[in-house]
């Protein structure tokens, strides 16, 4: 292992962090947007120009404001909840491939923090964990509506998770791998053997199924009912104030952005576009593969986009509803899709 | 001392601590957090095999699934400290003899364990990677694997027919 192997990876990392960063900050603001332009509104428009500033503007109100400590007996499980749902919320970055190589330097650079043959089962392990982060600070907060609301939040995540399991095998079937740079490289181009390589196309049933679990465990609307004001006060952190409330809700859009970037790249052909070969063979590798992570970050931010639009759209379900169309609907219909793709891949292959 | 050896110290000396904290503290809830840490660092321990698909299957499994289920009971039912049944004599007096009756074979195995203190190195050998682990699982040990499965089966729908029958007016 040398030195410039460390260093690439170092810069590399530290470079996601930042974008994961800036990703989730301008989120909020776009979130304040999209909501404003679907309600008929202006949204934030007095720090800089367009209301650009506002996402650090609301960071410094959050750092400035007091430190609440509730009356409870677990002051250091109340503070460890927060820190666990950011952690989670920035480790799935690890495994996902930002774009093919690029040579720099005479040397060829991956643009992925690490490449293990399991990055799959690494985002589910981290996704199952990320829900220690509601379930800690809901029940230190010692709250009957933040325990409330923790416990919905942790039966909710375990409901969707299998869900989210089963549409995930079926593709897994196909690709024949777990890896998400392999399954990133065999969507590449766009149209192959008479069918599209994208496996948005050969599985779209898993990915409606997949796309309802995103935001089930993103804790989007309409699925957010573990902070359904409306029964549970303010959820999980209705204790919560300062820059502790901050970590929540940052967690909560640095979650949105990472499963975005899931979405895009298992189902969406990563960083694949439709003529990527012959731009790599005419104009250039680098000039191809920088294009490339343009084209992954504008399908992950139609995704957010997405997230959004559904937020400001379709109210919350009532939570029988919600567990019903988990474990009744999501979960058969999965299996089936498997059984079908199980089928088609005996049949045709 | 090596670094991976100073690892395995470090993982080692918090899987014990945890393990024990987790018998030794009286709040249920704290008790499952320090045996969450201690199956995160035996996860540690596998990486150190570099057995990844085992470590992210024993988090998934173990810290993700199950103790995340083990949290939300105890959370539900609220235990508390005063809530702790008495505990007959009878039981008590048990519980002795079976930690003495234990310590005594874990004494013996330790004391006559031939210990090997090797060093960790790389063989080379691929023995780790979903595509050996299937070839093995689905050739060699396809009968067991077949097995447990249906096991697992069989005790997914124990479990719906215990939650059905306890439904109420009927």
């Amino acid at each position: 292992m040398d030195s410039a192997f460390i260093i690439e990876k170092s810069v590399f990392i530290v470079v996601i962090f930042a974008i994961t960063m800036i990703m989730a900050m301008y989120s909020t603001w776009a979130e304040r947007k999209v909501a404003a332009y679907l309600q008929d509104r202006v949204g934030p428009n007095r720090a800089g120009w367009g209301g650009l500033l506002q996402p650090l503007a609301d960071g410094m109100k959050l750092f400035a404001k007091e430190e609440f400590f509730p009356n409870t007996p677990n002051r250091f499980l109340f503070v460890v909840g927060p820190a666990i749902a950011m952690s989670t919320a920035l480790m799935t970055s690890a495994v996902i491939p930002w774009g093919d190589k690029l040579h720099i330097f005479g040397r060829d650079v991956i643009l992925q923090a690490t490449d293990i043959d399991v990055s799959i089962l690494y985002v589910f392990g981290i996704i199952s964990i990320g829900v220690y982060g509601v379930m800690i600070g809901g029940w230190a907060s010692n709250n009957k509506f933040s325990l409330m609301s923790s416990v919905r939040a942790a039966s909710q995540m375990v409901s969707y998770e299998v869900a989210m399991g089963l549409a995930i095998i079926a593709l897994l079937m196909m690709s024949g791998t777990l890896s998400l740079k392999e399954i990133a490289e065999q969507q590449s181009g766009f149209w192959k053997d008479g069918w599209f390589t994208w496996n948005v196309f050969s599985q779209p049933v898993g990915f409606l199924i997949f796309l309802v679990c995103a935001f089930a465990e993103t804790n989007r609307t309409p699925f957010d009912l573990a902070e359904c004001e409306s029964e549970l006060i303010g959820g999980y952190h209705t204790e919560y104030s300062s820059m502790k409330m901050g970590f929540y809700l940052f967690a909560e859009y640095a979650n949105m952005f990472i499963s975005s970037a899931i979405l895009a790249v298992l189902y969406f052909g990563a960083y694949n576009y439709p003529g990527m070969q012959w731009m790599s063979d005419n104009v250039g590798v680098n000039a191809a593969n920088i294009l490339g992570i343009v084209v992954l970050f504008i399908k992950i931010c139609f995704f957010i986009f997405f997230y959004m639009w559904v937020r400001w759209t379709i109210p919350r379900f009532r939570y029988d509803q919600l567990m019903h169309l988990g474990w009744k609907i999501l979960i058969p219909l999965a299996i089936v899709n498997i059984m079908v793709t199980g089928v088609c891949i005996l049949v045709f292959k | 001392m090596s670094p991976i050896l100073i690892t395995f110290y470090f993982l080692a000396a918090i899987t014990l601590a945890t393990a024990f904290l987790t018998i030794y503290s009286k709040n249920p809830i704290h008790s499952a957090i320090y045996l969450i840490i201690c199956f995160f660092s035996i996860g540690g321990h596998y990486l150190l095999f570099n057995a990844q698909f085992l470590a992210i299957v024993h988090i998934i499994v173990y810290a993700g699934a199950i103790m995340v289920l083990m949290l939300f009971t105890i959370m539900l039912m609220n235990l508390n400290k005063e809530d702790e049944v008495h505990k007959p004599r009878i039981t008590r007096l048990g519980a002795i003899v079976v930690f003495v009756v234990m310590s005594i074979v874990l004494v013996t195995i330790f004391i006559n364990s031939k210990t090997i203190v090797g060093e960790y190195d790389t063989s080379g050998e691929d023995f780790q990677s979903i595509k050996k682990l299937g070839n093995v699982l689905l050739n060699e040990y396809m009968v067991p694997f077949e097995y447990a499965s249906v096991l697992l089966l069989v005790a997914m729908i124990g479990t719906v027919l215990l939650s059905k029958k306890e439904k109420p007016g009927k």
